[in-house]
């Protein structure tokens, strides 16, 4: 692709920027096009685990469900309140769905097929899912009314919490994967399934998944949604397609929490047979994005299934949680594992 | 050079521009607003002059944390800025004489020997501003940066030891208490014999 557009002899400047315009497409259409299906997924796995059938009627089996649900929320109107702040309410949304968007630059997907290649990858990452409450807070204080607000209040004391606990797990993997580039942190677990950092980290692993269960605000941490107390929190007054925004940055966010968990701690797309006889030969051929994928699709299900199983945190048990427990858990953690790479602990850090 | 020197001189103006409006903005919100607009210009200055690790972690830490802490407490506060301008013209001569020192100072810093530095060379894809600046902080730096921490640490527990105060009166509940509830504590499983009707 890249080679063919530089076969059409642009301008320096145009192909770059052409190049750059390319290359976000094929990350961004698949994405959008997984949301959509995520949602879709979401809504019959809920049903399974609820012993009802789910969505049925719009195309084979339900199918296109999604496709329905997108051009109903393309039509509605957008009804702005009196009372609202109209530049800031209409900007939040997409204050939440640009960094949840921006963030898939720096993924790899294979040994060679990424887009961007940073030193920083890490970081960019935390650094734009963090900004991500913005979108939140501020559309809970641009709608002007009571439940928004209490619900972007909770959101950002909640996000700003767990971002700690996520921080030191990303530590963690940084001092195991001695870089800051996802890239080079994958390559480092390489040697099979037991050398992947899911084991050493195993403290770090869960609370990592936990901490992005609170950050995403998804079940059993989504107080800033609450339905039975604030009805929909900082979503009451959104309606058409800048509800369906913020829709859309909450089940991305959702993907690349899955992503990066499955690329920091399950080996990216390192085949699981690596190492062992006869079974790695036979599943030579996969190529590495599809294991990739199918971690992540595992973790994308563990969402829905935390979701169908746990009941909503209350408020103070939420903070508790994440000030008491998990913090304190990350750090001790991350002095043994200081320890472990100091005293050359095989067969990880030898 | 061309196409860098116009991201330069666009994120200059828009610091300098996101300054100005976060001491002129009438909402406060807007203000706090503004100056994260302030700090993501300067993260692109930095990114451009391949500090990526100190622009990165300035999103991080100021917008990522610092400001929305800043936020949570402007949009509760509901303050009415037009009261606290009433004194401008009073504190303008003392507020000009700070300006002033201040730009002194910064110039008797950095102005002399700096006032013909040399461009920075770009140090090409290979150079990795973060391990640079992990090298230099865990060697040549070490004690000044493990004091640095040390007084964050006397800061964090002085902060808490201001903010704690004991209310005796306070019901609490105890979640230890909570999760460690054994079934035969709260449960009575009664056996009985079906009725007929």
């Amino acid at each position: 692709m890249i080679e063919f557009i530089s076969s059409l002899g642009l301008p320096a400047a145009v192909e770059t920027v052409v190049i750059i315009l390319v290359k976000a497409v094929a990350i961004l259409a698949p994405l959008l096009l997984a949301v959509a299906y995520y949602t879709f997924a979401e809504r019959k796995v809920l049903n399974y685990f609820q012993a009802r059938v789910g969505p049925l009627h719009i195309g084979p089996r339900g199918l296109l469900t999604p496709i329905a649900d997108a051009i109903k929320m393309l039509f509605k109107e957008i009804i702005i309140p009196t009372g609202a702040n109209r530049f800031l309410f209409l900007l939040a949304p997409l204050l939440a769905f640009g960094p949840a968007i921006a963030a898939w630059a720096v993924i790899p997907f294979d040994y060679d097929l990424y887009a961007t290649d940073i030193n920083a990858a890490l970081l960019y990452v935390l650094a734009l899912t963090s900004f991500s409450v913005y979108g939140i807070i501020i559309a809970g204080w641009a709608s002007n009314s009571k439940y928004p607000f209490l619900g972007a209040m909770r959101s950002a004391a909640q996000v700003v919490s767990y971002e700690l606990a996520m921080g030191f797990a990303l530590v963690g993997v940084i001092m195991a994967g001695q870089s800051l580039n996802l890239r080079e942190i994958v390559i480092a677990q390489q040697g099979g399934i037991w050398m992947w950092f899911w084991l050493p980290l195993l403290p770090l692993f869960v609370i990592y998944f936990i901490s992005g269960l609170a950050e995403t605000n998804r079940p059993p941490f989504d107080l800033a949604e609450g339905e039975s107390e604030i009805v929909a929190g900082y979503q009451v007054e959104y309606s058409g397609i800048s509800f369906g925004l913020f829709f859309m940055a909450e089940y991305a966010n959702m993907i690349l929490i899955s992503l990066l968990t499955s690329l920091m701690f399950l080996g990216g797309w390192l085949s699981p047979f690596e190492g062992i006889p006869n079974l790695e030969e036979w599943f030579a051929w996969v190529p590495g994005v599809v294991w990739l994928l199918l971690k992540t699709a595992f973790f994308m299900l563990l969402f829905l299934w935390v979701r169908a199983t746990f009941p909503r945190y209350r408020y103070d048990q939420l903070m508790r949680l994440g000030w008491k427990v998990l913090i304190p858990i990350t750090i001790a953690w991350l002095v043994i594992l200081g320890g472990a790479i100091v005293a050359e602990v095989g067969p990880w850090f030898d | 050079m061309a196409f860098e020197q116009i991201i330069f001189y666009f994120f200059s103006a828009m610091v300098l521009l996101a300054g100005v409006m976060v001491i002129t903005a009438r909402n406060p919100v807007y203000a706090a607003l503004f100056l994260v607009m302030a700090f993501f210009s300067s993260s692109a200055l930095w990114l451009l002059l391949e500090a990526e690790f100190l622009a990165i972690t300035l999103v991080l830490v100021y917008v990522g944390a610092v400001m929305v802490l800043f936020l949570f407490v402007v949009m509760m506060l509901d303050i009415n800025l037009v009261a606290l301008r009433e004194g401008f013209m009073r504190y303008l001569p003392v507020g000009a004489l700070v300006a002033i020192s201040v730009i002194a100072m910064m110039t008797m810093v950095v102005g002399p020997e700096f006032a013909d530095f040399p461009i920075p060379e770009r140090k090409g894809p290979e150079y990795n501003n973060t391990a640079e600046l992990g090298r230099i902080l865990y060697t040549e730096y070490v004690y000044p940066f493990e004091l640095a921490a040390v007084i964050l640490v006397v800061a964090i527990v002085a902060a808490i030891a201001l903010t704690l105060r004991r209310r005796p009166m306070v019901r609490k509940q105890n979640p230890d208490q909570q999760v460690s509830v054994r079934k035969e504590e709260r449960v009575r499983i009664v056996k009985m014999d079906v009725e007929k009707r």
